[in-house]
């Protein structure tokens, strides 16, 4: 046993547990010194965000140490009440857990791009203080690279969820650059306006605001900073807006085809976007017919942001298997740099050897008497023994190393050791 | 030489052409990148090839003129360049590469019409003739690109549902800036090349003979081309009415092009 995890996240902790648990960012460093302290911890990290406290260990000699205990001490609690809520994780399923709440699938919302941050600030703390070092070091950096993987070959973290920023994506995905773009809002409400605020956020240029109550209209002009138009003269002018958000509570459709018609022909047919959040709609459903105009009313709208959840499943789904791939991976690399395989075979190598010169000379030997039997034993034996001795030291003080595999490959080569390391069970993939 | 080159072009060019195949089912990030490198390398194979065959004839005219259709692949790919440059997008590739491929394939098989000049024409007019109408198709091929893109992106902004590569397209007045650019830029290389034609046909015959196909054809595809930057700036017609025209401005430069093969005059035969 090697890694250990344990912790608590959103989904096995109420909040009251998890803020007992949480550690502020200033006792951070302190309880990462405090973590390889405690014994049997070699190497460790300390994750804490609103929605999960998790320690990472590399624990000594590979015998495991107990991380509720660090808990429990750490915190001062009694542990009956909060053992239910934690998670622990060995070996593997660690890495594993590790590589999923780096890329961002252990998350409440699935893909949000903060966690990733987040890790990385743990782990700059816990390098700061000297609490991860070789393996461990080794592990989060991969989760790292395995986050980059995920968020660039899967659409995970890149759909939008939100109503106002599928608004935001639409108007995008028309007008591509919203720069100098200008928003037309007719009526008030928080939706529309929080829509209005996302456009305005993504550069829109200018807005124009028209309320039934002409004050209203002002007061809200003055908040955006636009300018409000009387609601008389809604049609005239709303041809020099590019995107109108609509809702009114009007009981009939305000724009009609034939007032697309007359904002195409002003326009020169340069295209124009409705977002209509009223209900009843404020807009025709036959104004979408016409070229140039496209019209989103609140269902559709629902509609891309489910849709965009559903993809955001589809991809997680894409996503945890590049986590397996990559598991895998990282399990493999770290049985090659496991070098106990490499000195049992050196072992077996010089032993062969020995016993080979042995019963070459036996018969030039005569008969021995068991005194030079074991005379010719302890000769043969020192010998061997005080060659091995500085590569077997050499290979165990390099396991510590990240540069391992160079040492280890130099050593097989030094001595022509074969490959003999025997697939671990559950891991006999070859790659 | 120069048609070996072309080959290893051609090769790189049919990365592209699997990448086009390929985005009308799924998007792959790898595979853009590797299309869009394979592509470049393939200009650069392109070029050699087009400057070999310079040096083998020992004459531009003469060489563009064997080399038309090798010369046309490289001006499309070389606009599509320059979109993405600026745009950086490679939706275009869809139909561009095909395209490129196949004009390229020709060129490489060898199976275009063997054009032979009679020493009498007056060459550096037929230099621009065939330089500047080249821009121009290259200019208009990127145009209907373009508004094939918008309809499609029209369709799917419409049909409120976009997967696959419908998502990946550029944005609807980005794909309508392109369309547009291109088409003012092709407009007047198209006007000047065919106005240079017509000087080394009255030249060459004395007269010009508006029953040939090629120059009937020419003529219809200018007058469409007219005819859509017209619409355009007046009306700023786009999406599907523009599309309508872009498309028959490509069918009419098609024909105009495969006239090539059965136009008596354009074959520049000295008979």
């Amino acid at each position: 046993m090697r890694f250990q995890l344990i912790g608590v996240n959103h989904n096995t902790a109420p909040v009251e547990v998890r803020e007992r648990l949480a550690i502020p960012e200033s006792r951070l460093p302190e309880a990462c010194k405090r973590l390889t302290e405690f014994p049997g911890i070699d190497e460790g990290m300390i994750l804490s965000t609103c929605n999960r406290v998790e320690i990472l260990a590399n624990t000594k000699n590979g015998s495991g140490a107990d991380l509720r205990g660090f808990i429990h001490n750490f915190f001062q609690i009694d542990g009956s009440d909060l053992d239910k809520h934690l998670y622990e994780y060995h070996e593997q399923e660690a890495v594993r857990h590790v590589f999923r709440v780096a890329s961002s699938l252990d998350s409440m919302v699935v893909g949000e791009p903060q966690i990733l941050g987040q890790v990385k600030e743990a782990y700059a703390t816990a390098r700061a203080v000297g609490s991860i070092r070789a393996q461990l070091d080794q592990l989060v950096t991969r989760a790292f690279a395995v986050a980059k993987r995920v968020r660039t070959e899967t659409a995970v973290g890149s759909s939008s969820v939100s109503i106002a920023s599928v608004a935001v994506d639409l108007a995008k995905k028309i007008f591509g650059n919203l720069h100098g773009k200008h928003v037309f809002l007719v009526g008030a409400g928080k939706m529309s306006e929080l829509a209005a605020r996302h456009l305005m956020a993504h550069g829109c240029a200018s807005i124009f605001v028209a309320n039934r109550t002409y004050d209203r209209a002002v007061s809200l002009a003055y908040k955006f900073k636009g300018q409000a138009i009387h609601f008389e003269d809604l049609h005239n002018t709303c041809d020099r807006a590019d995107i109108v958000i609509t809702s009114t509570g009007a009981p009939h459709a305000i724009f009609r085809r034939e007032h697309g018609e007359v904002f195409l022909s002003r326009r020169k047919n340069r295209p124009m976007f409705f977002i209509d959040i009223a209900v009843p709609r404020d807009v025709d459903a036959a104004m979408n017919k016409l070229d140039g105009i496209f019209v989103y009313d609140i269902d559709d709208l629902q509609q891309a942001v489910s849709s965009h959840v559903a993809d955001r499943r589809k991809e997680a789904e894409r996503a945890e298997a590049i986590v397996a791939t990559e598991v895998e991976r990282f399990h493999a690399r770290l049985q090659t740099l496991d070098v106990v395989p490499t000195i049992v075979s050196l072992q077996d190598h010089l032993e062969t050897i020995r016993q080979a010169e042995i019963d070459r000379v036996r018969g030039r030997l005569g008969p021995l008497s068991p005194d030079q039997e074991l005379a010719v034993e302890a000769l043969t034996r020192g010998i061997v023994n005080k060659i091995m001795h500085t590569p077997i030291s050499t290979l165990k003080s390099a396991a510590r190393d990240p540069e391992a595999t160079t040492v280890i490959d130099l050593v097989r080569r030094l001595f022509n050791l074969q490959e003999r390391r025997t697939a671990k069970s559950g891991s006999g993939e070859n790659d | 030489m120069s048609i070996f080159w072309l080959r290893v072009a051609l090769g790189l060019y049919g990365v592209g052409l699997l990448y086009a195949l390929v985005a009308l089912t799924r998007t792959s990030d790898l595979l853009n990148k590797v299309a869009l490198h394979a592509s470049y390398l393939g200009m650069v194979f392109h070029f050699v090839s087009l400057t070999e065959g310079l040096f083998i004839s020992g004459h531009v005219t003469q060489a563009m003129v064997h080399n038309s259709e090798s010369l046309l692949a490289f001006l499309i790919m070389a606009v599509f360049m320059i979109t993405y440059l600026i745009y950086k997008t490679t939706s275009p590739g869809i139909i561009v590469f095909p395209l490129v491929f196949l004009l390229t394939f020709m060129a490489a098989t060898r199976q275009q019409p063997f054009i032979t000049m009679s020493g009498t024409l007056r060459t550096s007019w037929l230099f621009a003739h065939i330089g500047l109408i080249f821009i121009g198709y290259a200019a208009l091929v990127l145009s209907f690109c373009a508004s094939v893109l918008y309809l499609i992106q029209q369709h799917s902004l419409k049909a409120k549902r976009a997967s696959g590569i419908l998502s990946r397209l550029p944005a609807l007045e980005d794909i309508d800036q392109i369309g547009y650019r291109s088409l003012l830029m092709g407009f007047p290389f198209m006007t000047l090349g065919l106005i240079a034609g017509s000087v080394v046909a009255e030249s060459t015959y004395g007269r010009i003979d508006f029953q040939d196909p090629k120059i009937l054809l020419s003529l219809l595809m200018w007058a469409v081309y007219l005819l859509m930057v017209y619409t355009r700036w007046i009306a700023g017609w786009r999406g599907r009415k523009a599309a309508v025209m872009a498309s028959v401005a490509f069918a009419a430069a098609v024909v105009a092009w495969a006239a090539n093969y059965f136009s008596s005059i354009h074959r520049f035969v000295a008979s």
